[in-house]
């Protein structure tokens, strides 16, 4: 950008062109928009609101329906209100001896556990990376991240067998062994396998969880102006507690972000849990979820289905939308400099 | 640079210390990473030069009949020798890239477009509009991938239905195309490894539904962070509006805009949840990204050796993967290096 003038008048867009190239700052002084302009707009954002509210209307009029076979017209509109769908999930939300509170209590102690333990493990990892110039830096966080681009999918098997191996047995005798660490002599039950248990996916999770968390914090902490440690410094700080006392608290707000993203991304978790956990106990709402989707369309109880996906989605639907500001800053701030 | 001048001033301390605490600061995530990233891509190798399978499960490695089939899993992956059908290495490869790449395509600039058009000075309802456009990042993909499938269902499919309508009104035939099954391609000459059938391009209408609303909200952030008083000046300076846009919105879009591109490209180069769900990667593969596969591998051909060397295989795509998009958004340089 010069600040040389520009002199040749510039032909004239059309009115489309010239719609998507005028000042987008959203601040400013200037006169508000003409009536005709502002009508095409409302136009423009209503079809796009209702493209994006097509399947959603779609799911909302399901859920509202009492019939649980598979719709056969397209409605987007509620014919009728009815509760049924969402009483029956509540009530007995799978064919399996487990109620609505517990799948709640066990997404939630999932989601929040990895959350909670990968935001802690990641933070000083993340403030090491922001900040500090070390000899295997630039190796050290390439292993980090590499993770990020691969789905822990990718590592489940190894996974699987992993946890598997960790059990705990109540040998004959009465005592108890730990495998692999220790095995009972005289052979006994297994009273406790890692893998198939909350504690076994929640670490298996945390694999995934971490490179995003590292990622994300690492990103916002590069932004936290260098000035105030180096003030802390010449106090007399030491870098420890220039970590506590000065970059933790402002590191707040993204802590906060990345605790949600975290959460969020474990509470839609299923596939994960599907491959390890086997007793319904320990089910969350997510695999219920996917518990409903058959192979075929019609075996779906459409209207169930709908109505825990809306179960499932709204909390974090309404959190996203309170704190889509603070998220986003953070998701961009993830990986921009400058 | 900033590190040294804090360095100089820290070095109260000594000077081993000094070099020892970064380390110290990372070694809570090498340790967590150590148990559960490192150590089972290890394992993952270790099973990838045997014929692990199901029956091996009990006793893992410790098998008396687990042999050591040296490089023959990542042979057959490669050359097709897999007792898989429809499977070869490179057609998925090419088609997972080809996936990620025309998602990303799509999705940044409709999301752009979407943010400067909410931005615009005095349009009414952006905050309504702002609340209704997030909704898709916040649906769990399993239930936007089982509502779109039945949108694109042959029979009772709300795209059929409403092509359909529009069919008959010209006096045609009622419309039933088989979206996601339908194995012959539509433009056969597009990608030399194997022809996208119908079934991409319905998911990539159902992608685009998911995708865009995320850019939207990383651009929008980046618009209201571009000061109103640039476009101002240019304006005086009597720069055109077609100007100020690729001059200004442009440019300043650019940082926000290639991380979170990035990002977009492994989301969608990883979308299993939703993959999974519309297709399984059908019909005939031919919709199958790398990680779909790789579940499969586990969770239905239990070829767990495959499965790893698949696995390692993956892990190679990733890392160049990420060392091409680190060269652009240097996510791993240190905030100094700035």
């Amino acid at each position: 950008m010069s600040t040389s003038k520009v002199v040749t008048p510039t032909p004239r867009k059309n009115f489309l062109v010239r719609f998507f190239m005028q000042n987008t700052s959203g601040e400013g002084t200037g006169r508000d928009l003409p009536l005709w302009k502002q009508l095409l707009l409302q136009l423009l954002t209503l079809i796009i609101a209702a493209e994006v509210m097509f399947p959603i209307m779609y799911i909302i009029t399901l859920s509202l329906s009492s019939k649980s076979q598979r719709p056969t017209s397209l409605e987007l509109f509620p014919q009728e209100f009815s509760l049924v769908a969402f009483q029956q999930v509540l009530d007995r939300p799978t064919a399996n001896p487990v109620t609505f509170i517990e799948l709640l209590k066990n997404s939630f102690v999932l989601s929040v556990g990895v959350g909670l333990a990968s935001l802690l493990v990641a933070v000083t990892a993340a403030y090491a990376f922001s900040r500090f110039k070390f000899k295997l830096r630039q190796v050290l966080m390439i292993m980090v991240f590499i993770p990020l681009l691969m789905p822990t999918i990718g590592l489940s098997a190894a996974l699987f067998l992993m946890m598997n191996s960790v059990r705990l047995y109540e040998c004959t005798g009465g005592a108890i062994a730990l495998e692999p660490f220790f095995s009972c002599a005289a052979g006994g039950a297994v009273v406790f396998n890692l893998r198939d248990s909350l504690l076994g996916v929640g670490i298996a999770m945390i694999s995934g969880a971490l490179p995003f968390a590292v990622w994300n914090l690492k990103g916002y902490l590069d932004t936290i102006p260098e000035e105030l440690e180096e003030a802390a410094a010449i106090d007399g700080a030491s870098p420890n507690q220039v970590f506590w006392k000065i970059v933790l608290p402002l590191a707040a707000p993204q802590l906060a972000v990345t605790f949600f993203l975290g959460f969020m991304g474990h509470w839609q978790e299923f596939a994960m849990p599907w491959l390890f956990l086997t007793q319904p106990k320990d089910y969350t709402l997510a695999m219920t979820l996917y518990n409903m989707t058959g192979q075929y369309a019609n075996a779906i109880p459409w209207n169930r289905f709908a109505a825990m996906a809306i179960i499932v989605a709204l909390p974090v639907a309404v959190i996203y939308i309170a704190l889509q500001k603070q998220i986003v800053s953070g998701l961009t701030l993830g990986g921009v400099k400058g | 640079m900033a590190t040294t001048t804090m360095t100089t001033k820290m070095k109260v301390g000594s000077k081993r210390r000094q070099a020892m605490l970064p380390y110290l600061y990372l070694l809570p995530a090498f340790l967590v990473m150590g148990f559960i990233t490192f150590y089972p891509l290890l394992y993952q190798l270790v099973l990838s030069f045997t014929n692990f399978e199901t029956r091996h499960l009990l006793l893992g490695l410790k098998s008396p009949d687990l042999e050591n089939v040296g490089l023959q899993n990542y042979i057959d992956i490669i050359t097709g020798g897999l007792p898989v059908q429809n499977f070869e290495f490179f057609r998925v490869l090419t088609y997972n890239l080809w996936w990620a790449v025309t998602n990303v395509m799509l999705h940044v600039p409709a999301g752009v477009l979407i943010a400067v058009l909410l931005n615009v000075r005095g349009l009414w309802f952006k905050r309504i509009y702002r609340a209704i456009y997030i909704l898709p990042v916040v649906i769990p993909p399993l239930v936007v991938a089982t509502v779109w499938r039945n949108i694109f269902d042959e029979q009772y499919g709300a795209m059929n239905q409403m092509l359909t309508f529009f069919a008959t009104a010209f006096g045609g035939d009622p419309v039933r195309i088989r979206w996601l099954f339908e194995y012959t391609p539509p433009i056969a000459w597009l990608l030399p490894t194997g022809a996208l059938p119908l079934a991409y391009y319905a998911m990539m209408i159902a992608n685009f539904w998911l995708g865009w609303p995320f850019m939207t909200l990383v651009s929008t952030g980046a618009l209201q962070s571009i000061p109103g008083d640039l476009y101002e000046a240019a304006s005086i300076d009597g720069a055109s509006p077609n100007q100020q846009f690729w001059r200004i919105t442009v440019p300043l879009l650019r940082p926000a805009m290639v991380p979170a591109a990035i990002y977009g490209f492994t989301l969608s180069f990883n979308l299993f949840n939703f993959v999974y769900f519309m297709t399984q990667g059908g019909p005939a593969r031919s919709t199958e990204i790398l990680i779909t596969f790789a579940y499969d591998l586990v969770r239905n051909l239990r070829l767990y050796g495959v499965a790893a060397a698949f696995a390692v295989i993956v892990f190679f795509v990733a890392l160049t993967i990420f060392l091409i998009t680190n060269r652009i958004t240097r996510a791993t340089e240190s905030y100094v290096e700035a």
